[in-house]
């Protein structure tokens, strides 16, 4: 089996538009939650949600590829890809020219995909009978592999082309079958993430469904509050988050700066049983998820020293906790540090778990954990359970050598990673 | 014609990918092959030209026009209807 390795990212993100930027974000606990007029207009109960706000450099880019009209996905992932592959160290190909990668494939998941282009484009064009006016382009900006579809022309990629979705778990899930795909030697190089567009079309859902934060419309910076008392829902968000994994031994030869290495990882369901809903986790399969992953990478959990939990600031996230305590077999005293970056971006749906890899990878790279912001109240289910130095409220240096990456989504779908620290 | 071809080269550049392809430019240039327009655009082209002319152009008239001088007798064909 094949060792794979991360060396380059590229992040747009509400509190940060680029990957440098994300990084000071998350150093610096600012939060990229803000209040959204649209959303006050349409009747919203939660008001606020986590957009990226684009650089004018970005805006050039989108220009030149002439998506600056396009669906915000399909313009986060082809900034989040280019970033990622310059990261890397790669060259841009000449535009329809340059040999195709044909070791090279991308894995980028969503979760709504281009509901902003459906929702303000295409269903009011066809309902007025206007045809016409949706012209060629919009089928590239609307079909749900568009981001793939679009980096694979712009880099002359020749692997695996595909597109996942899975709720919550959507960003996880397409880095770890992308590792899965180099572990196995199917492909030298892999694009991975995951990208989801603002849109009060499906926001909207959540908003009906009563899950969103809908108490700090006032205090956009306090609204999203993983693991405290005052906890009211979850804070929407959007955004692109995509990776560039690599065969350890490519990366080695070419000298290649590297983030750290994806040990292994694991992705279940609960079935929708013991207590699992479409909406609430069977709590087995979510220890079972981790511990496989643990096992899938060949550590054990005396080694975790760092979780990036899930944590969305609902209800969820004491049980959250007591799971992580299950599968680690830890005490109240000896739990890893935790983070929640949805602290700072709200929750980013299919771009949530790449762009919380990301962060892990950041936090790996850099020698720190992110501090939590909002949860000086912690939820009492939570102190109960476990020591607040295991919850840094601000930025803590720390080297991690092992962390665990997890999402757990709508359906009962659960999905965790194991990163470490790459030693040849 | 010059009026239409002038017109025909403004719509044309909006859909070619850098100005390069223009420095050697005939009439004669195939719109794909030497324009290098990706041919999922031609649909948008004629969508403009409709639009500008105040006319339509059907599937068979499209498939037989390949070059930016076939655009511009088709469109001075059938304005002067």
């Amino acid at each position: 089996m094949k060792r794979v390795v991360v060396t380059g990212m590229g992040t747009v993100s509400p509190n940060g538009h680029d990957l440098a930027a994300f990084n000071w974000g998350i150093r610096e606990g600012i939060s990229g939650i803000r209040f959204i007029d649209e959303l006050a207009a349409l009747n919203f109960r939660c008001r606020v949600g986590g957009v990226p706000v684009l650089s004018e450099d970005q805006k050039t880019i989108l220009t030149t590829y002439g998506l600056l009209e396009s669906s915000a996905y399909l313009q986060y992932s082809l900034l989040a890809g280019l970033e990622a592959w310059r990261d890397a160290g790669f060259e841009m190909p000449e535009p329809m020219g340059g040999d195709v990668q044909y070791d090279t494939g991308s894995i980028i998941g969503t979760g709504f995909a281009a509901m902003d282009i459906k929702g303000k484009k295409l269903v009011p064009a066809i309902d007025s009978g206007q045809i016409k006016k949706l012209r060629s382009d919009l089928v590239e900006q609307v079909m749900i592999n568009a981001p793939t579809t679009l980096l694979t022309k712009v880099l002359a990629l020749g692997n695996m082309n595909f597109t996942n979705s899975n709720a919550c778990a959507t960003g996880t899930d397409a880095i770890l079958m992308a590792a899965q795909h180099i572990k196995c030697g199917n492909a030298r190089r892999m694009l991975a993430g995951g990208a989801d567009a603002y849109s009060p079309y499906y926001w909207g859902l959540f908003d009906a469904m009563r899950i969103l934060s809908p108490e700090f419309n006032d205090r956009p910076h306090e609204a999203s509050r993983p693991m405290s008392a005052s906890a009211c829902g979850f804070v929407p968000g959007a955004g692109a988050a995509i990776l560039v994994l690599e065969e350890a031994e490519s990366a080695l030869e070419r000298k290649a700066e590297i983030y750290g290495e994806i040990a292994g990882g694991h992705m279940n369901t609960g079935g929708q049983r013991n207590g699992g809903s479409m909406t609430a986790a069977n709590n087995e399969a979510i220890v079972r998820c981790i511990t496989l992953a643990l096992q899938n990478a060949g550590t054990v959990p005396e080694e975790v020293d760092y979780i990036s939990g899930h944590l969305t600031a609902t209800k969820a996230d004491a049980t959250e906790i007591l799971n992580w305590k299950t599968a680690l077999h830890c005490t109240y005293d000896n739990f890893p540090k935790i983070n929640s970056l949805k602290s700072l971006t709200g929750h980013l749906l299919g771009a949530a778990g790449a762009m919380e890899t990301a962060a892990s990878l950041l936090q790996i790279k850099g020698g720190f954990v992110h501090g939590n912001i909002n949860c000086s109240d912690l939820h009492p289910g939570i102190a109960e359970a476990v020591s607040t130095q295991s919850i840094p409220g601000k930025t803590q240096e720390k080297i991690i050598n092992c962390a665990l990456k997890a999402s757990f989504g709508f359906g009962d779908v659960n999905s965790c990673l194991v990163l470490k620290k790459f030693i040849p | 014609m010059e009026i239409i071809e002038k017109k025909v080269i403004e719509i044309l550049k909006k859909y070619t990918p850098n100005n390069s392809v223009w420095e050697h430019f005939m009439l004669q240039n195939n719109l794909t092959r030497d324009l290098k327009i990706n041919s999922a655009r031609i649909v948008d082209i004629i969508l403009d030209i409709e639009e500008e002319y105040k006319i339509e152009i059907s599937n068979t008239e499209i498939e037989k026009v390949t070059n930016v001088q076939e655009v511009v007798k088709l469109i001075s064909t059938k304005t002067a209807q």
